[in-house]
Parts: C-alpha cells; structure tokens; sequence
C-alpha cells in the first residue's frame, strides 16, 4: 500500500496537519504537499476512471503532465473541473471529487465498456454510428452524450477574481530549475531586465530530487544562494506558481501566476494572467520522462519512476513497499536507489537493455540490487492495484520466465525534452537518436521582428545532458541578454559534479515481439484509453500522417495533449509504417502548454467593466427616468419612456402621438459631429459625399450620402457650412468613428497634399432635438434667438442664445415636423435638457427614444442606414438619384456604381408597402414571385426593410425593396409569414404621412 | 500580437494599439478606368508568403496611417515608412535584400 514514511519530505511540514476530504472521506496531510501526494499517503491509489473503458486510473505523474489524476475540485461556486492533482496544492479544508463514473469511483457501469472493448476500436465513432441513419439521432448521440466528458462544468457564477496585468522585458526565462536560475543569473549580470517564471511554488526543478551535486555543494543549496543573488540584483523579477503557457508574435508571451488556488476565498484574485513583452525568451522548461509500454501499464501503481522519486524525496510518501522498476535507461536507477536508501524494497530493476554499463548502474550492483538486464514486463497483475509483475525477455513474444510480488511499479522510457514553447510560434525540431526525443534545432529558431532568434532554449529542454547543463543554460541567458542589446560579462560557470552519464535503450514496446493480445493491453495514451494496438491499426488503415493518425485514434487529444504519450505513439507508429521516427513527423504544438481557467483569460473585463459604456451628457436623466435602454454601438440609448403601468409598445406610442401633436425631446448626442476644416475643405467633401458640397452657402445645412468604393451606401447625415473654410459633418450614430478614420485614410494616404483638417466632435456637443408643431413655441418661452421661419428658416443653422445657454441650432428634420437641433457644449448638456423641459412643461413636452425615432421617420418615407442598406444597396436604389450629382467627375463610389451589375434597370428598390388589412408586416419578410429556384425555393422578388406600427395613421407602415418596385406602384405582394400564412400588401409610395412636406417647413 | 514602430511617433506599438489597413501601395482607379483595372484595384489583392508591403494605422496613438514591410511567414519586420508615398523607399527595398537575397520587389 502506498504510505507515508516516517521520516523525510524535504517540502513538507510535519508540524502541521492539513485537513481535507477526498469523495466525502476525510483525509489529512501535511503543508507542502500536493493533493497527489496527499493521497498516496492516505494509500488512496485508484483517483479516476479512463474516458472510453471507464478503467481504474491511478496517479502517473508528479506534474503537469498527468493524464489520469484529474478531479473536480471545491464546491458551489468555486468548483473547478479536471483540476490536476499533482499540481493541486494541498490547503485546509480543501475538497476534491473524483471524475467520470457512475454510481462511484469503486464501482462503475461504464467499465462493461471494458468488457466490450475489442468492439470499440480506434475510430470507431466513424466506423459504427453510419447506418442506419436516423439512429444516429435518436440512439447513438444520447447515449454517448450521456456518457461523454470528463468533470462537470460549475452552475454557479465564479466566486472569485481574476486580473491582467502586463511587464516588459529583456530577457524571459520559463523554467526555474537549476537551467533557468543559471540562465537567468548570466542574462541579469549583464544589466539586462529579467523574468523569470516558475510554474511550481518552490524553485529548483528536479536537480534536487535527483541529487545532483552543482559547483560542489547539493543541489539545493546551490539553488538557495543563486535566489538570494537573483533575489538582490536590480531588474529582476522571480515568479513561482506561474506558468508560461503560450509564445507568440515578437516575444509575447502569457503565463499564467495561479495567485490563490492554494488559499481560496483570502480575498487575493484567484489567478493573475501575465502578459508579457520579451525581447528575448529563454525556455528551460526541463523535460517530461515517458512511460514505458508493456501490457496491463495502467494499472493502478504503474508509476513514473521520476514520480516515484519525486513523492518520495519531496513528501516522503512511497506508493509501496515493494516496487519493481522498470527501465530502458540509467535515470530510473536513481529511484530504485532512493527507494532502497529509504528502507524500502526494490525485489528488481527490470532493464530492456542488454548490457547497460555506469555509475548509477554500478551503485545499484553494491547495493545488492537484482537487475533483470534484457527483460521486459509481459502483464501487471492486479486490476485497482499493482498485485506484481510477470517478466519476460524483451527480445521474445512475451512468455513469462518469472513473477515477481510488488505492489508499484516505477517504470522509464527516457525523458522528451519539453519544447512546445519553442514551437508556439515556429520553432523547428531535430530527432536525436541519442537522446530517442525530439529537440530544438538551433538553426531553426522562432524569430521575432529583428529577425533574430525569439527563443533560446536552455539545459534539458534543449537536449542538453546534465555534464552541459549548467554551460547550455549560461550560454542561453548570456546571447538573449546580447541580443536585447547588453554586453555580456565574463563569469565562471558551475558544473554538475555527478552528472548521469547517457544511455537509452530504442523507444518501442516491451516485449518487442508482443502478441496482438498483450499489444491491446498496452496503453499509450492514459485518459482517451490509446493503445499501442490502436496505433497500430490506424496504421493499417492508410493513415501515415501522424496528424491523421492523432485525430483518428484521440491519441494525444486529452487534457494532457499528449506530453505522456506522443514520442511513444510516434514510434509505434514509425514501426509501423517502416519510417524513421523523424520522417513520420510529430504533431504541432499549440498554445496553451496547459489549461488554462477562462476566468484568468476574461480578467477584470466581466459585468459592468466587460466592455466600456459609451454616456451622453444627459443619461444620468435618463436612468433617473426609468428609460428602457437599447444598444447603439458602445452607446445606451433610450428606447423609450414608460409612465405609470405603460408597457414599451403603450410608451412608444404616447411620445410619437405626442410629436406629431405637441412637442417631443430627443437626445441626439450621439450622433456623429466631424469637423472638415481647410482650404481644400469643400473640394475633399466633394469626394466624399456623392453630392456637391463646395456650393453649400454658409449658414446652411445639406443631407449628404457617403458611399465606399464598391458604390455601395454606407453613411448619411447633415452639412453645414460654417464658414468658407468649416463644414460640419453629422454622421449616424454608429458610423463616427468610422467615418472619422475613413476620412483620416483618404487625407493621409491618397490626398495627402490636400490642406485639410478633420476633428471628431461628437463628445464635445451635447445635441437636443426639440420636436413638434409647438418646437418653436418652447424655444420661444426659453427666450433669445429669433427662430422664426423668416430668421431661421428650415435647413438653415445659426449660432445664438435660448435661455441663456451658447447654442447652435440646426432646422433640421428627421421626423417630418417642425425640428431644431440645438447643439451646447457637452458639460451644459443636462442644463439645456432640463431647461428644454421646464419651458416646455406647459406646451406637453415629453422626451422619446430611439424606436419613437424610428417611428417616425418611417412613416415619412425616411431611410435609415442598418435598415434601408445592408452593404449591398447603392443611393440609386434608395430612390436618391436626386442626392448624387450628375456633373462631378468624381466621388468616391462613382466607378464602383457603373458596374453594369449596379446599373441594371432590374434592382430591387425602394417603395412603400401597406397591408391590406392594415397588419404589421414581418420584419425581413420577402415578397414571393412565381415559381422555384433551383434549390426548390420559391423566387422573390423584395423584401420589408422597416416595419412599424404607424400610431399617427392607426395601421402598419413599411418600406422595402422590390425588382422594379417604383413602377408598380398599385400591385399587391404576397409576403408569406414564418409559420404559416401570408400578409398582402400594397406598393406605394414610401412616404406615408404629410407627403408634401409642409409640417416640417413652417 | 505583432509590434511595429509607428515612423511618426517612433513608439514601438503593440498590436492592440493598431488598426490593419491590408496591402499597401494600391493605385486608386476612378471614373474613366477600365473593368480589369477598377478590378485589380477593388478586389485583386496579394497573399504572399513572405515580404509582404501593408497599411497599419497606429489607431490608439497618434491617428497617422503608415506603411510596414514584413515577412508573412517569419514576421520579420524590415521596416515601416511614412504612408506618403508611391513606391517602397530604397532604404526598405535595400534592407529587405539584405535580408532576402535574390529577393526582387515586383511590379
């Protein structure tokens, strides 16, 4: 049984205990534990069950990488799904649940898949699910929903906090093992600003655990004064917890400082994902070891041996009395020492190699180890736990010469240097024999916008033996911390004294020979249940691509994305197609190295600040008013204003009634106001709008249409012509920004020696609309200006005082009544607001939103943009010929609109539509025409653009665009309705109320 | 997340403080153009994989549009330029070479 020995655990704190519960068991350990470890000391071995055979899974690994070892982890609001334990740092209180099975951990219905497993091969969904077809619906789906995923996501909103925060500088090493110290002292002794991440909360990596002897004093030691150093010098930043998850463009890299996993509801954000800017970045990520495949390696107990060594040295837990170790290399000895040096039971070491030779190998034999030299595993015994081991020669097919008791396992297949961060973002791989893993090619480094190499990788995650650990890894620190532009210093650089020497056996299976029998018993891939023989028939199948073959067989496509299992895969599959490993090829590596929270990506950018809201000077009256607000771009516009009980149609229809008979308030602050300014201001109108806007006397207004290049409409509004050298230009709401840059573009890039300024005012002026037959009497009973017809006639502006405000007034009209817009500078906004509605109290005055806006302009036939075009409708189609000159040479859209496509006679085109029986036609509805399309359809021949209930005339009022539809005023469309049924209307003209103009014009 | 210096304020800017303008150095064709012309200038634009000329403006900083040559593929960035031009200026054309030999910018 796996326990906690009695002495030991250089990271834990035996003094205190640590509560917490494991599937409702209530369980303690010990501060510096993980809940990995936690729970081996508790002899809790089986934690999960495989994703496809619901088999028991039991803890691989003692890092990031662990496939199987995947819990739900805390309650309510702060439960997290597929939490790794051995990264899980153990805290009071804590509590974890294990994941995927039904009713229990111990006893799971899904392991019959088990049973059926040689039914469920590698592609199977693609293979079995085809025919017949409706089961796939009604069968197949709801089953395997029912029985996929792994943990459940959380109902409850996330308790906690999370933020962004940025950092910039010369030289980013990832990785805080004896490699990136080194690193990162070499690159900071060159004055150089330094990072340095580390995703575990202790610094060191493995080198102390493995007890190497660094410049003559023990490892840990060696990392202690290299902290203090790092620690004092100026410009370095140490950050444990964190991880550097993804590379990208130009030295950008996120990582990810897991803040408060261990200490939740403390008040600190949960996590803080750092964003940061390196000139250069040093990877020394270390490297993974790799499991071994053999029959039945799944089994509960099968541990890594860097694993076993890990809980043993650093928490003083074994995972069993008796564990057998099984290698194709030296480093394995090193746990099969540690194990016996703590008084536990080693009864073999099982080596695949013939005649390995070293000094590990050599302390072993003193030891009085029995090393079984060209012998494999041919079963685990057990099913929840490691029973023991049959053995067998590696060379044969698997017949067993020997059994051997034990209850774990510590098994070796060499270690892949951990190089996904140099390939985030391009970085090339060589195969090494030597090593049997990849690793990175120098000579084909990521680059960043010098050209220069982006990413150095240092110590074991270059390849590097650890003999050269120490002067890769300074090497690595010195030429980044050159290239971020320092001049490198002279230094000494300390040297492993006891490093491993090399050796590793070929990757491959174990037995080499295996029966078909014991290759389906060999796991490849823990969590998506890959084994050996899958790869193998993917193989068969025609699939030579590894990327195929990966998304074929799940292979790699777990939590884990494949850090166990790709080199083991690969090299089954090199097998099997006959291919060197290198000529197969190896999957792309992809940000992020591991999962990452969504809370840590949103931030802070989550309920009121997820996006900033964009206020007009009067919406602080609005709120008060209890106004229902609708998006408009970044802005919140009214929509209306209910009263009483008044619901939003009630509403909407008492402020349109009421500016057709009284006088109506609008804010129009958002509208876009763009200062064009210059001697050359008229001219460069002139080819923005597809009117004339040179000819504008000063003191008027004109309605002008912008059109994109292509000729199609994109934006209208209202010029006035302030002075010789002034317009300014309204825009709709949405388009400011937009048409603010799109005139930037043309000034800088192609009329660049045309002398014109242009200046976004829109947030400078707060605007009022003040609208109704009785807009001129409330003007006049704030006092000032003469607005009268004969003073300020319609689409005439003038500058002038109305109850003591500085305003500018604009006779304009968008509803079809007498209107003044009157501009005041946006800090006086609400003032002339609720001026505006004292003076006006008498004659009814009520403020109206954006839908009695609509409204209103639809029942005059007016377009809006949104509504009336769609990127693909030009002004000649809105029945605006009279807006386009004819004379001008050229205006932007002018050659885009002689496309003989645009000029053809058959476009659909603006008109007027009234349901016969008054109804409100269906927004978008199209109008049929006789017969089908090729698809079956039938033809159409327009569609409603703007529909709206018409309170002014007591029935529906809609516009649309129909083929020839200006001719045929008269005829009756058939529109049919979603559901059923069908709504006839009338062509007519679009303007359904005061046709000629003169209520707006008093 | 590219960084390009913008050449008017010479700050070095991150790509969230840029807007993409797409491929530079187009030649605008009005009333008066042919078909094929109108079309090359609307909708034939370069992909290529490699030295690549293209409009950014520095939209969150000083407003200005400017030009950038850069790599597609390794995103090397050979440099940028003021946008108030016709044609690359020999300094980029030549700094490209160096660093892409045999490298010939195209009509």
């Amino acid at each position: 049984m796996s326990t906690r020995l009695a002495s030991g655990g250089r990271l834990i704190d035996r003094s205190v205990l640590v509560e917490f519960t494991f599937n409702g068991r209530r369980l303690t350990g010990h501060p510096g534990d993980t809940l990995a470890s936690a729970l081996l000391a508790n002899d809790q071995m089986l934690v999960g069950r495989s994703f496809k055979y619901h088999r028991p899974r039991g803890i691989v690994a003692s890092g990031p990488e662990e496939p199987n070892a995947l819990v739900n982890l805390g309650t309510g609001a702060r439960l997290e799904p597929n939490q790794r334990a051995t990264t899980t740092e153990l805290f009071d209180g804590l509590t974890a649940t294990s994941q995927n099975h039904w009713p229990s951990l111990e006893y799971d219905i899904g392991a019959l898949n088990n049973v059926v497993a040689r039914f469920l091969p590698a592609g199977f969904y693609y293979k079995t699910f085809i025919h017949p077809r409706p089961f796939w619906k009604h069968v197949f789906e709801p089953v395997i929903r029912q029985s996929a995923g792994l943990g459940r996501a959380p109902k409850d909103r996330d308790a906690d906090r999370y933020e962004q925060t940025y950092a910039f500088c010369d030289v980013l090493v990832i990785g805080g093992g004896i490699a990136g110290l080194e690193a990162a002292h070499a690159a900071a002794r060159t004055g150089a600003r330094v990072i340095v991440l580390e995703q575990q909360p202790h610094w060191g990596g493995r080198a102390p655990v493995d007890g190497l002897e660094v410049g003559g004093q023990p490892a840990a030691a060696w990392v202690e004064a290299r902290l203090t150093a790092l620690a004092a010098m100026d410009g370095v930043t140490l950050i444990p917890r964190c991880t550097g998850f993804g590379v990208y463009d130009h030295g950008y890299v996120l990582a990810d400082e897991r803040v408060a996993d261990h200490t939740p509801g403390d008040g600190r954000v949960k996590h803080r994902l750092w964003r940061i800017r390196a000139a250069r970045i040093v990877t020394a990520t270390g490297a993974i070891e790799r499991p071994l495949s053999f029959p039945f390696n799944d089994v509960p107990g099968v541990m890594l041996a860097s694993a076993v060594r890990d809980h043993l040295v650093n928490q003083a837990v074994s995972p069993g009395d008796r564990t057998v170790v099984v290698t194709n290399n030296d480093d394995a000895y090193r746990t099969a020492i540690a194990l016996v040096e703590a008084g536990l039971s080693v009864p073999a070491i099982v080596d695949a190699r013939t005649a390995p030779t070293g000094a590990l190998i050599d302390r072993a034999r003193a030891l009085g180890l029995r090393i079984e030299v060209g012998r494999a595993i041919a079963k685990v015994a057990g099913s929840k736990r490691v029973m023991g081991v049959a053995l067998c020669h590696q060379a044969g097919e698997g017949s067993v010469i020997d059994e051997i008791d034990c209850d774990a396992v510590a098994m070796s297949g060499g270690w892949s240097p951990v190089v996904h961060l140099w390939s985030h973002c391009g970085g090339k791989l060589l195969w090494d024999d030597a090593l049997a893993a990849f690793r990175p090619d120098a000579a084909r480094p990521p680059v960043t916008h010098d050209g220069g190499p982006m990413v150095i990788a240092a110590g074991a995650a270059n390849g590097a033996g650890e003999a050269d650990l120490l002067s890769d890894a300074h090497a690595a620190g010195r030429s980044a911390a050159e290239a971020a532009g320092h001049k490198a210093r002279k230094s000494a650089v300390s040297a492993v004294s006891n490093p491993l020497d090399a050796g590793i056996g070929a990757i491959g299976v174990m037995p080499q020979g295996a029966a078909p029998k014991l290759r389906a018993k060999m796991w490849l891939d823990y969590q998506n249940d890959v084994k050996v023989s899958d790869v193998q028939l993917a193989a068969r199948e025609g699939y030579e691509s590894v990327e195929h073959t990966k998304r074929y067989t799940t292979l790699g496509m777990a939590t884990d994305q494949g850090k166990l299992s790709n080199i083991n895969g690969l090299g089954v599959l090199s097998q099997a197609l006959a291919e060197p490993v290198p000529q197969v090829g190896t999957t792309t590596f992809r940000p992020p190295y591991t999962p990452v929270t969504l809370g840590a990506l949103a931030g802070e950018a989550r309920d009121a600040i997820f996006q900033p809201l964009r206020r007009t000077p009067i919406h602080g009256w609005h709120e008060a008013q209890g106004a229902y607000f609708e998006p408009v771009g970044a802005w919140r516009r009214p929509y209306c204003f209910p009263r009483g009980g008044e619901n939003h149609d009630e509403a909407v229809h008492r402020e349109i009634l009421n500016v057709r008979r009284n006088v109506g308030l609008l804010d129009a602050s958002t509208l876009g106001k763009i200062l064009v300014q210059g001697p050359d201001a008229g001219r460069f109108l002139d080819m923005l709008y597809t009117g004339v806007m040179s000819t504008l006397p000063v003191g008027k207004c004109r309605y002008g249409l912008m059109c994109n290049e292509a000729g199609f409409l994109m934006d209208d509004g209202v010029v006035a012509r302030i002075d010789e050298q002034t317009f300014l230009c309204h825009t709709t709401t949405g388009g400011a920004d937009r048409i603010h840059a799109w005139m930037e573009d043309w000034l800088q890039c192609e009329w660049w020696d045309w002398k014109v300024y242009t200046a976004n005012l829109t947030e400078q002026f707060a605007q009022i609309a003040v609208v109704g037959p009785r807009a001129r009497m409330l003007l006049e009973a704030l006092g000032g200006m003469d607005v009268s017809r004969e003073a300020l006639p319609f689409m005439h502006w003038a500058d002038g005082t109305l109850g003591g405000f500085g305003v500018r007034v604009y006779r304009i009209s968008f509803s079809g009544e007498l209107s003044y817009e009157i501009a005041v500078p946006a800090g006086q906004g609400l003032a002339f607001w609720t001026a505006c509605l004292e003076a006006g109290q008498a004659l009814g005055v009520m403020p109206y939103g954006t839908e009695a806006l609509h409204v209103l302009r639809a029942e005059k036939g007016f377009i809006m943009i949104g509504d009336e075009t769609d990127g693909t409708v030009i002004p000649q189609d809105l029945g605006l010929g009279w807006a386009i000159s004819k004379k001008k040479p050229d205006y932007l859209g002018k050659r885009g609109q002689e496309r003989s496509f645009l000029a053809a006679p058959d476009r659909w085109r603006l008109v007027g539509l009234e349901a016969l029986d008054g109804s409100v036609i269906p927004d978008g509805a199209y109008a049929v025409a006789e017969g089908t399309n090729p698809n079956g359809q039938r033809n159409v021949q327009g569609r409603v653009t703007s529909t709206y209930f018409s309170p002014t005339l007591g029935r529906g009022v809609a516009m649309g665009l129909v083929r020839h539809g200006p001719e045929r005023l008269g005829e009756v469309l058939e529109f049919p309705k979603v559901g059923g049924g069908s709504v006839m209307a009338r062509i007519v003209d679009p303007v359904a109320y005061d046709k000629d103009g003169v209520q707006q014009d008093v | 997340m590219l960084i390009l210096t913008c050449p008017y304020c010479g700050i070095a800017a991150d790509e969230t403080e840029l807007a993409p303008g797409y491929e530079a150095h187009l030649k605008r064709h009005g009333p008066g153009s042919t078909d094929d012309e109108f079309e090359a200038y609307m909708f034939a634009r370069k992909n290529p994989k490699g030295v690549h000329f293209e409009r950014w403006r520095h939209a969150y900083g000083c407003g200005k549009w400017f030009l950038a040559a850069r790599c597609t593929a390794t995103l090397e960035v050979f440099g940028t330029y003021p946008a108030q031009v016709g044609a690359p200026p020999p300094e980029i054309i030549a700094r490209i070479k160096a660093r892409r030999p045999g490298w010939e910018p195209s009509a």
